[in-house]
């Protein structure tokens, strides 16, 4: 049995609808057939896959982010948000569970590398010029991904409870108490109370665990899609023209 | 339809009106709910009125931290006074060092005298002195809530 027989049952037809077959016709339906894969242009300029135009640092960015939410999820069976569970589960992580101590430095030197590439790829976006006109929106969005990344990273610093967390969130969210007018009142609703408790501790895993990467895949899809819809990776001022 | 009149709203958009104002007022709502939500009305957290036990335990001339409660026990020349052990730069706890005499915080290295005043910086201000008063027991109450004028003394 071929490759070919596979992709001619029905069972495979029922799921890739657009067929096989080499011709560009085929090769852009299965593109745009995919619920995954549509976001993404059914084309793209061979300067534009060249690493010296992105460094691919969208795409890195992207990869740490797939490994932080396969690792976070697995780290999630082992651990309570509660006081003084949580400490205690991060510890069993480390010197109890099986390959914890991996799964556990993976996720946070993932963060690291993640708050490093996203910046990184700011950087190599705004000096090439990348942002311009037509893709300013895009730009805005990944602001919003840049926000997003360096509040979950402050989310997740919470969880091991343990002395520099405290401190860290303590410190953090007095800066947050500067804020004119509100900044009490936020501070007062980001921790569920007056002080780093049971209630912050719940309030940042619900935040680092659910709302902030709903967010994050929210707005790295309008990001994707954006890609095709501003005319596609920009390659330099020639091509754009 | 009939002839166009330019003053009466048509009945579409009376209802688009009515429909937008309806959003409107479910957002306001919504906001109000989220934000009576998400503010706990009751707190489980210690009570700001901390017991240091009998002053006989506090020696003339000695300044005591007390871990838990985040605060100083001091026994002066001219009485006992509390201070908040909460830095007031940005809530780190500071730590008594009697070997230099001074209150010191681990996080950003500012300094207090154990009269609370600021010695150094980066805290904007000194220590505040907390509320203090003997209980009918005779043991040593501090309200960490509230906040004195220096130079207070409690005379036992």
């Amino acid at each position: 049995m071929t490759l070919q027989d596979i992709r001619d049952t029905r069972v495979w037809r029922s799921v890739f609808r657009g067929g096989s077959g080499a011709t560009n016709l085929r090769r852009s339906m299965a593109i745009q057939q995919n619920v995954f894969l549509h976001l993404a242009s059914v084309k793209a300029r061979e300067r534009a896959l060249q690493f010296s135009v992105t460094w691919y640092l969208g795409t890195l960015s992207f990869g740490t982010f797939l490994i932080l939410v396969v690792t976070g999820i697995l780290l999630m069976l082992y651990y309570h948000p509660s006081v003084p569970q949580a400490y205690a589960d991060m510890k069993d992580l480390q010197f109890v569970v099986s390959a914890g101590v991996f799964l556990r430095n993976l996720h946070r030197w993932s963060a690291h590398t993640m708050v490093l590439l996203v910046f990184a790829h700011m950087f190599k976006v705004f000096y090439r010029g990348a942002y311009r006109k037509p893709r300013e929106f895009n730009w805005v969005i990944g602001v919003v991904l840049l926000i997003v990344t360096l509040l979950l990273s402050y989310t997740g610093y919470l969880l091991p409870w343990d002395q520099l967390a405290y401190w860290a969130i303590t410190v953090g969210s007095n800066i947050m108490s500067a804020v004119p007018v509100m900044g009490q009142k936020v501070r007062f609703l980001m921790l569920g109370g007056n002080t780093v408790n049971a209630n912050a501790l719940l309030r940042f895993y619900v935040l680092h665990c659910v709302i902030l990467p709903l967010a994050a895949i929210l707005f790295i899809a309008v990001h994707f899609w954006r890609i095709r819809k501003d005319g596609g990776l920009y390659t330099g001022h020639k091509e754009s023209q | 339809m009939p002839e166009d009149d330019k003053t009466q709203p048509t009945r579409r958009e009376a209802f688009i009106k009515l429909g937008v104002g309806s959003v409107v007022a479910a957002c306001a709502g919504a906001a109000v709910f989220g934000y009576s939500y998400l503010s706990p009305n009751v707190l489980y957290e210690p009570s700001p009125i901390a017991n240091a036990g009998k002053p006989d335990r506090y020696p003339r001339g000695s300044v005591t931290q007390d871990l838990e409660a985040g605060i100083y026990i001091v026994h002066g020349p001219e009485g006992f006074y509390a201070l908040s052990a909460t830095c007031t730069h940005l809530g780190c706890l500071t730590v008594w060092n009697a070997d230099l005499g001074i209150i010191a915080c681990p996080c950003h290295g500012s300094k207090f005298s154990e009269q609370g005043v600021k010695l150094e910086g980066p805290a904007p201000r000194g220590l505040p002195w907390l509320k203090v008063w003997l209980s009918d027991e005779g043991e040593l109450l501090v309200d960490r809530a509230s906040v004195i004028p220096p130079k207070q003394y409690l005379r036992t």
